[in-house]
């Protein structure tokens, strides 16, 4: 991953032909997260662990930490709102992103 | 040698079609291009033709069949016309920057409306900037023979692009003419068999017409815009070989009778064939007069074309197809911008004719070189007309 050209480094000649991906999975490389206006906040003590959130989170970024509480990679995380929206106990609130 | 037979040019470009040993076909019917797909579409059912015929429900499903065919690696050819070619417009943009070479075969019909199923070549010129090889065939034997080149110029590895060879329609599709069908095994000697360096493979997964942001999308035009003009000097190298096989020899810019010609007609298409016949009258009535038939329309010849009018005086161009509230007719606007920058250039005339079918025969050939002497040398309402309209 770390040895990987970004995409302001590629030239017209590295494009492959068709601009074919030949490597499967890379769009994990996309930093998606730098499109996000507000990220999410959450209140753990409310979790119930019932993973609703990343069911809904149409990013797929939402995993557990260390201590089972699902979260977001804010990697990817667009900053929707979905998830702040489907959790049932009211553990995700939307700030404003800052920078 | 191969045969000579009298063979309707439809069924001709299914022969060759045939004798490339096509894998798949993903077409629709549409006048004039029919007997081009029936054909195939019986040589399948017959088991002459051991491929995959799709006949699907659209031209822009045909050209969608084709792109996910060539992307298995599979020899992919299909044909249209007019409308039909307009319908699948926007997937000529995919098979081309996806680098998916098809080729196809275009049986060039006017665009709606008034509808109109005749020969025109508005639809040819409504695809230019679609990023093909696009090579404009003038009589049977040029249909069947750049058919064949068409799917090694396209396959090359060193250049993987879609090619259309385009026909006149019922100019060329509907008519008989002797062609020289030769032994399938020179066939298989000029023709290697495709492989597309990255096919869809189960075991080696990829993944094909990702989306470019910004950031890469100039870069990808840039990459299909060099790779297009990269293709020329492989067209040549192609036509070459063939030459040294089948002993014809194809050039992006043909001349009839242009030695020390001090007026050049341009055709495109089988005008050409019609067009030669006046120039023999008007040289034999002692006029200096040649003529240039465009074969390779994209990419440009640009070179081919300078050192051809370089001599001349005088530069008349046949379009069978109008820009409407433009600067005349699309080949006429092409070459008069590729030769803008010549120090020394023959003054450029346009004219639009045969529009729709009309038959623009041998006099009136010899009637636009009467015109263009008449007409002012500059003024720019003076610059094109459209011939033969009733006023
Ligand atoms: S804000 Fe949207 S993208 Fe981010 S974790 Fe929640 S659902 Fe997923
Ligand atoms: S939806 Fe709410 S309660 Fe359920 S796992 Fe996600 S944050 Fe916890």
């Amino acid at each position: 991953m770390n040895a990987r050209k970004t995409e302001a480094e590629y030239t017209w000649k590295d494009m492959e032909i068709g601009c074919i991906v030949t490597e499967p999975g890379s769009s994990q490389y996309y930093r998606t997260g730098d499109w996000r206006s507000q990220v999410p906040k959450y209140t753990f003590s409310r979790c119930i662990k019932c993973g609703v959130c990343a069911l809904y989170c149409p990013e797929g970024c939402i995993g557990t930490n260390a201590d089972g509480h699902f979260q977001a990679d804010l990697f990817w995380c667009k900053g929707c709102g979905i998830c702040a929206r489907e959790c049932p106990t009211g553990v995700i609130s939307m700030a404003d992103e800052e920078e | 040698m191969g045969k000579k037979v009298g063979m309707e040019v439809s069924l001709a470009i299914a022969e060759a079609a045939k004798m490339a040993n096509t894998d798949v076909v993903a077409a629709y019917p549409i006048t004039p291009q029919t007997h081009i797909v029936e054909r195939l579409a019986e040589l399948v059912a017959n088991g002459e033709l051991d491929a995959e015929y799709i006949p699907v429900e659209s031209e822009h499903s045909a050209m969608s069949a084709c792109l996910g065919a060539v992307a298995t690696g599979a020899r992919t050819f299909t044909a249209t016309a007019g409308q039909g070619l307009e319908l699948m417009h926007e997937v000529l943009y995919v098979a081309s920057a996806m680098r998916l070479p098809v080729i196809m075969s275009v049986a060039n019909r006017a665009l709606s409306a008034p509808l109109n199923v005749w020969g025109d070549q508005s639809d040819l010129m409504a695809v230019r900037d679609t990023g093909w090889i696009q090579i404009i065939c003038e009589n049977g034997q040029d249909a069947y023979d750049n058919t064949l080149c068409a799917f090694r110029i396209g396959e090359d590895k060193r250049v993987l692009l879609p090619v259309m060879v385009h026909v006149d329609g019922f100019y060329l599709t509907h008519v008989i003419e002797p062609i020289e069908i030769p032994e399938q095994d020179k066939v298989n000697h000029f023709l290697p068999p495709f492989s597309y360096p990255l096919p869809l493979d189960p075991d080696k997964p990829l993944t094909m017409g990702a989306f470019a942001p910004p950031i890469l999308f100039s870069e990808a035009k840039k990459a299909q815009e060099v790779n297009l003009r990269a293709a020329k000097p492989i067209i040549l190298e192609c036509w070459a070989e063939f030459a040294k096989i089948f002993g014809r020899q194809y050039k992006p810019i043909e001349q009839y009778r242009t030695e020390g010609a001090k007026i050049l007609l341009l055709t495109l298409g089988s005008f050409g064939e019609t067009a030669m016949a006046a120039v023999d009258k008007l040289r034999d009535a002692g006029q200096s007069v040649g003529l240039l038939k465009l074969r390779l329309w994209r990419p440009f010849p640009f070179e081919e074309l300078r050192q051809t009018v370089s001599g001349a005086e005088l530069l008349i161009v046949v379009d069978r197809a109008l820009s409407f509230g433009g600067p005349g007719g699309p080949a006429f606007s092409e070459i008069r911008s590729a030769l803008y920058s010549e120090k020394k250039r023959p003054r450029i005339l346009g004219f639009v004719g045969g529009l729709g079918g009309r038959d623009l025969m041998v006099a009136e050939f010899e009637g636009m070189v009467k015109r263009a002497l008449e007409m002012k040398p500059s003024g720019a309402e003076q610059e094109f007309e459209m011939y033969g309209v009733r006023e």
